[in-house]
């Protein structure tokens, strides 16, 4: 016959791995590599915006220091869809609970924005402009990716950047 | 076709302004992309899926938009904007719009 108290501490054992251990361990792990893909995507990042850094990215709606003739000019775009990780969306749950800035998420759309300004700089580059005015941003609502109905949307950041590419006269 | 996001075009006139024209476009990636963007929601990073289907999507828009411009006979689409709606998960409509006008080269 088996002790009682022994099933007993059996089962605590397995909800305490259950509950506490799993999750715990899961965290860390989505913690680690959400973490790794944060930094290697602000690395890359840093590296385009240096290269496309001699373009000239403005808001304006005229053409700051246009070229006479030349080739005419053309819209550009660039889209980012960057999502959260297991670690940023569990952090916002309890950010949501108490109120306040979620940084992780301000830096999500940071880097979804970047990015999609990157491509756009990167896209008038590769067609022979130097220069990009009339620049917008936009976000797009994809709705996460829950295909089962009652599944929650997975959080993810989507921007995109549009604008007018057009060549730089060479005294400007 | 000359298309862009400002209201004119530097060395060029409007010689003739067609009024608006539109195309917009709703598109969805295969279950597939949505399950691997579900695991990558796990993990955090792009979902390279959802960027491609932005850029497909915004490309359809623009070329119907041009389409339009083209068999009104204009030349060149300026002011271009972006809209965007939430359908339902995993898809997304975009819509580009703009005024189609004939422009020339200034003398």
């Amino acid at each position: 016959m088996e002790d009682p108290s022994d099933v007993e501490a059996i089962e605590a054992a397995v909800a305490g791995l259950l509950y506490v251990v799993l999750p715990a361990v899961l965290l860390l792990l989505w913690w680690a590599i959400g973490r790794r893909q944060e930094r290697r995507h602000l690395a890359s990042l840093a590296a385009r915006e240096k290269a496309v850094a001699d373009v000239l990215v403005t808001s304006l709606r005229g053409f700051p220091g246009a070229a006479a003739g030349g080739p005419p000019p053309e819209l550009v775009c660039g889209e980012a869809a960057i999502a959260s990780d297991g670690f940023k969306t569990w952090v916002f749950g309890l950010r949501n609970l108490f109120g306040g800035e979620s940084r992780s998420y301000t830096r999500l759309f940071d880097r979804a924005r970047r990015e999609a300004l990157a491509r756009m700089a990167e896209a008038a580059r590769a067609r022979g402009y130097d220069a990009v005015c009339n620049v917008r941003f936009g976000t797009v609502d994809i709705g996460g990716n829950a295909s089962g109905a009652g599944r929650r949307a997975a959080p993810m950041a989507v921007c995109t950047a549009s604008g007018t590419a057009y060549r730089l006269a060479a005294d400007a | 076709m000359i298309v862009v996001n400002t209201e004119t075009v530097p060395g060029c006139r409007i010689v003739e302004l067609k009024g608006m024209v539109q195309g917009n476009t709703v598109r969805a990636k295969h279950a597939g992309r949505d399950i691997a963007a579900g695991f990558k929601n796990l993990i955090g990073g792009e979902l390279k899926g959802y960027t491609e289907l932005l850029t497909e999507s915004r490309r359809e828009a623009v070329s119907r938009m041009m389409a339009q411009a083209e068999a009104l006979g204009a030349n060149a689409i300026l002011n271009v904007r972006f809209s965007t709606s939430a359908v339902t998960a995993g898809a997304s409509e975009i819509m580009a719009y703009g005024t189609a006008a004939i422009v020339e080269a200034e003398a």
